[in-house]
């Protein structure tokens, strides 16, 4: 039997075996499967738990509904298209997923991005952030029942993407990273309608303040809940705003020595010592803002100069390994590339994302809480389902 | 050391040391007082390190592997956990030697480059299978890459999990990508794949299924990029 | 059963007065209902996110509401296999049945009303709590998980903030000194504050009430901030999930002529109903424009109540179960004693 057949039969009879989880009849608790079709996971992640009453016993998470087999398809193609394909991982931080690739696969070769390439990736970088962040910051109203805010954040966000379209091209996939460089220059007139949306974005962060974080119904369904604590925070590998929720100062773009240009801005790390939802809400809130004044003083200070360095046409990587992360969104996003010196594409490629790690915290974090709780809970981790499942 | 005769395609050579590359130093004191640590603690167990401008690797033995995270954790300071997969040196064999490689290519310097010579990466490597994990100190802002070897046809390795709790799913990832059984971990099940799913996918012998369905071209010369000859083509587009 | 005159000066044999009647109270409840959806649901909602709203069907959408409930009647009826039929397809009409109840005693003007009974508030509030009820139907005969956790929040909900209810409009009873709901808008009609008459809304000595009645009967009507029964993000839609066409049509137009019939109770009780200063007198040849005017001033006072309600359902997230709970059992509960020990000593005090 070819391996297609196999693999449609275990497919199917997988299938058949979830079935059976449903029809048991239960007497103790009872379990619920949410997801992996639900309005309030992301995407397509199913979390089995168990229920006493309303209260969680065990909860499961099954990631894997999306599972596109990335570091299979990374080892059968060449780095351009690799970039087209990671752009996909985390689909709203657009940008961000390329960065650390593109600069694992120039470190490999030894190539350095002339300033204004690194200045306006780190740009793009930090407005992949807005976008990204501005819909949790809505998004976790709807799932607390707020269906207002979220409007408002679709409606700000319009404009990042505008901008981001205009200077690469793709709202939600720029692919706009090249080895060396950019693929092209900003349009004319794109740094004035940013600063002017960055003052847009921060107006927007003050009306979240009013809405939400002001709510008292916000912070009851919000403090105390899904508490984290700092040395389960870095068992788990919980990074981004998730561990500094947790009070661990991590922040990968002021603590490497990176060659994007966060070092150029002056911008501040927040942290949060209570671990809890509220606080996870609350420092996405803070990053928004801190991002638009990146923004603004970069582009204030964006030097002259070419958009890319010379690159061979035909992209050799010589072989080596190396492990290069930034900061994403959503966390941690990093890259190891194990390159074999040959004309294709990388030889191995792990990804590690942020929210698989985040994810992984669930069943810890889940035990004992109600079940509205666990949507506040899986709302505050903020994971994108194509970062879990790759 | 070499595993040549049961893994076909992989030849093994020593650490890069050995071949007359020019080791660096450590990147930064803490990377050397991390590694320096490291050989002291485990004797024997301390296989090889390499260091690259960044960035610092350290391969231990198989039996060393969970005490050598155990040492990161409680005593350097390493107790951010980053990651664990697994890696297949084996070349994949349905893109074949002959079409990874460019026959046209000058031979280099290094014995390990080439068609069906293989070096098992920096720090070197005994067997086909690989696992390699990630750990990083918060305060310090130092990281360290551990590898150790599996094995060749039934790998196996000492879990992690009763060190870091996510380890979890990292390892039951690795297993059911590469079929690398973990000594130790609380139930190895399928993390991505449905429940009744054969074959280990990211093994270099596992086929790719658009593959299969469709073969690939392989290099075809479409056009020459603007300043270069016609027939130095570039390799098409994934359609 | 007929009442110091007839029905709106009509007089009708007996059976002609009674079809009269059950389709006035159909077109009552089906009205209120959809002028809060359209306007409600449709554009303000919108505007409030900034959003224009339905726009095709009709000028500017105002037509959106047929085309609604034309997509409703022509859907497929399906019914979970595993569903207990009876009790699955009765719990929809026995919500609309107990909707529909409330409206008998609503009086939309001076001689306007279906059944002027003496125990009309008690009546009232007393039927609306059938509705409790047919969401347990509802949410067990659905034979699915979300639905039954829905239909449970429900129950406990519901039957929590009955008490509130209950209790804010007994300080009203005790000022007007009658259950009848005529006679609450005719003592308000000609009650006097401090001697200065024609300001007579017992909104102002009971604004405690008020707030009280208009809360409970957001909790009432499953609305956020004390939606977790029908609460989107978690339970998709609580117990009406399984529910599809013209039954869920049913569920929808119940929810809302709720919405409407609590309302309409707040604006009889606490705003004058359909009273305004300046009815009270005879209008002699033209009384049955005394009936229009009262009808529309009604409406006018659903509509503002309509749009409290609403608005802050737009606006708020929402409560979990147990905070819920402790806020109607631990705040509303003692207050609305409070409100009503006050009133009483208050009443006995002014009179004295």
């Amino acid at each position: 039997m070819s391996v297609t057949e196999q693999q449609k039969i275990a497919y199917v009879s997988a299938q058949a075996a979830d079935a059976r989880i449903n029809f048991e009849l239960e007497t103790e608790g009872m379990t619920l499967s949410i997801g992996p079709q639900h309005p309030a996971t992301h995407g397509t992640l199913r979390v089995l738990v168990r229920l006493d009453g309303e209260q969680v016993v065990w909860a499961d998470p099954i990631p894997g509904y999306m599972h596109r087999g990335y570091e299979k398809l990374c080892e059968v193609r060449d780095y351009a298209q690799v970039t087209t394909l990671i752009n996909r991982i985390d689909w709203l931080g657009s940008f961000a997923n390329e960065v650390p690739f593109i600069l694992a696969a120039e470190e490999l070769m030894g190539i350095e991005a002339p300033p204004r390439a690194q200045y306006i990736r780190t740009v793009l970088f930090e407005m992949a952030r807005i976008a990204n962040l501005t819909l949790f910051l809505g998004d976790m109203g709807v799932q607390l029942g707020a269906i207002t805010p979220v409007f408002y954040a679709f409606r700000d966000r319009e404009y990042v993407l505008n901008l981001i379209e205009g200077a690469t091209g793709g709202r939600f996939h720029p692919n706009f990273d090249r080895i060396g460089g950019l693929k092209d220059d900003l349009p004319k007139g794109w740094i004035d309608e940013t600063k002017v949306v960055m003052r847009r974005i921060r107006r927007f962060c003050d009306e979240i303040d009013d809405l939400l974080v002001g709510n008292r119904i916000f912070e009851n369904r919000c403090r105390g809940i899904g508490v984290i604590p700092r040395d389960i925070a870095l068992e788990y590998g919980l990074s981004g705003a998730n561990a500094r929720a947790s009070g661990i100062d991590f922040d990968i773009r002021r603590d490497e020595d990176s060659p994007l240009a966060w070092k150029h801005a002056d911008w501040k790390v927040w942290t949060h010592p209570d671990g809890d939802s509220f606080a996870r809400f609350w420092l996405r809130q803070q990053e928004v803002r801190e991002s638009t004044k990146i923004v603004e003083q970069l582009l204030d200070g964006l030097p002259a100069g070419p958009i890319r360095a010379k690159t061979p046409a035909r992209i050799r990587v010589p072989k080596g390994e190396v492990w290069m992360h930034t900061e994403n969104p959503l966390g941690e996003m990093g890259y190891y590339v194990v390159s074999d010196g040959s004309p294709g594409g990388p030889f191995r490629c792990k990804i590690r994302t942020p929210s698989f790690s985040n994810v992984s915290i669930v069943p810890w974090l889940l035990r004992g809480v109600l079940v509205p709780d666990v949507i506040t809970i899986l709302a505050s981790l903020y994971f994108i389902l194509g970062d879990i499942d790759r | 050391m070499s595993s040549a005769d049961d893994a076909p395609g992989l030849m093994v050579t020593e650490a890069p040391a050995e071949t007359g590359a020019p080791e660096i130093g450590p990147p930064s004191p803490r990377h050397g007082e991390i590694v320096d640590a490291l050989a002291a603690e485990l004797g024997d167990g301390f296989l090889a390190h390499h260091y690259s401008a960044h960035d610092a690797w350290v391969r231990v033995a198989p039996t060393s592997w969970r005490q050598a995270g155990r040492i990161c954790q409680e005593k350097l300071g390493l107790n951010y956990f980053c990651f664990i997969a697994g890696l297949d040196w084996q070349l994949a064999p349905d893109l074949g030697a002959e079409k990874r490689w460019d026959p046209d290519a000058e031979a280099t310097e290094d014995p390990g480059d080439g068609p069906g010579n293989w070096s098992t990466g920096v720090a070197g490597g005994d067997t086909r299978f690989g696992v390699f994990a990630r750990l990083y100190d918060v305060i310090r802002h130092v990281g360290l890459t551990l590898k150790t070897d599996a094995g060749d046809s039934a790998p196996r390795a000492e879990s992690w999990v009763p060190l870091f709790r996510g380890a979890d799913w990292h390892e039951r990832e690795a297993w059911e990508m590469y079929g690398i059984e973990f000594d130790g971990h609380p139930g190895l099940r399928h993390l991505y794949l449905p429940g009744e799913f054969e074959g280990f996918p990211l093994r270099k012998d596992f086929p790719l299924l658009a593959r299969e369905v469709k073969p690939w071209p392989g290099l075809v010369n479409v056009e020459g990029l603007p300043g270069e000859e016609g027939d130095e083509g570039e390799e098409a587009a994934e359609s | 059963m007929l009442v110091a005159g007839t029905f709106l000066g009509i007089h009708a044999a007996y059976w002609n007065e009674t079809v009269l009647k059950v389709v006035l109270i159909l077109s009552l409840a089906l009205a209120v209902a959809g002028a809060f959806v359209q306007v409600y649901l449709f554009k303000m909602v919108s505007h409030l996110q900034s959003r224009l709203g339905p726009m095709e069907s009709g000028p500017h959408g105002s037509l959106q509401l047929m085309a609604e409930v034309l997509k409703f009647l022509q859907k497929e009826d399906t019914r979970p296999a595993k569903a207990d039929r009876w009790v699955f397809g009765a719990a929809p009409f026995l919500v609309i049945m107990s909707t529909m109840l409330i409206y008998v005693v609503i009086p939309i003007g001076p001689r306007g009303v279906v059944a002027n009974l003496d125990v009309g508030v008690l009546y009232a509030l007393a039927v609306s709590s059938i509705s409790v009820i047919a969401v347990l139907m509802a949410g067990w005969a659905s034979a699915n998980k979300y639905s039954l956790i829905g239909g449970l929040r429900a129950a406990g909900q519901l039957i929590a903030y009955e008490l509130p209810l209950v209790l804010a409009v007994v300080g009203v009873v005790m000022q007007a000194g009658s259950l009848n709901l005529q006679q609450i808008v005719a003592s308000q009609a000609h009650f006097k504050i401090f001697g200065v008459g024609g300001v007579g809304l017992f909104a102002i000595p009971q604004f405690a009430g008020l707030l009280i009645f208009v809360i409970s009967s957001q909790a009432e009507l499953t609305q956020t901030p004390f939606d977790m029964p029908v609460a989107e993000s978690e339970l998709v839609a609580g117990w009406m999930t399984e529910y599809t066409g013209f039954r869920f049509l049913i569920f929808f137009i119940g929810e809302f002529a709720t919405a409407g019939g609590l309302a309409a109770l707040a604006a009889i009780l606490f705003l004058g109903g359909w009273w305004l200063p300046g009815m009270g007198a005879h209008w002699g040849q033209l009384a049955w424009a005394r009936e229009g005017v009262g009808l529309a001033v009604m409406f006018a006072k659903v509509m503002l109540v309509g749009f409290l309600i609403f608005w802050v359902r737009f606006s708020f997230p929402r409560f979990r179960e147990d905070q819920l709970q402790a806020f109607a059992w631990k705040f509303l509960i003692p207050l609305s004693l409070a409100d009503i020990l006050i009133t009483g000593i208050a009443k006995v005090a002014v009179r004295a």
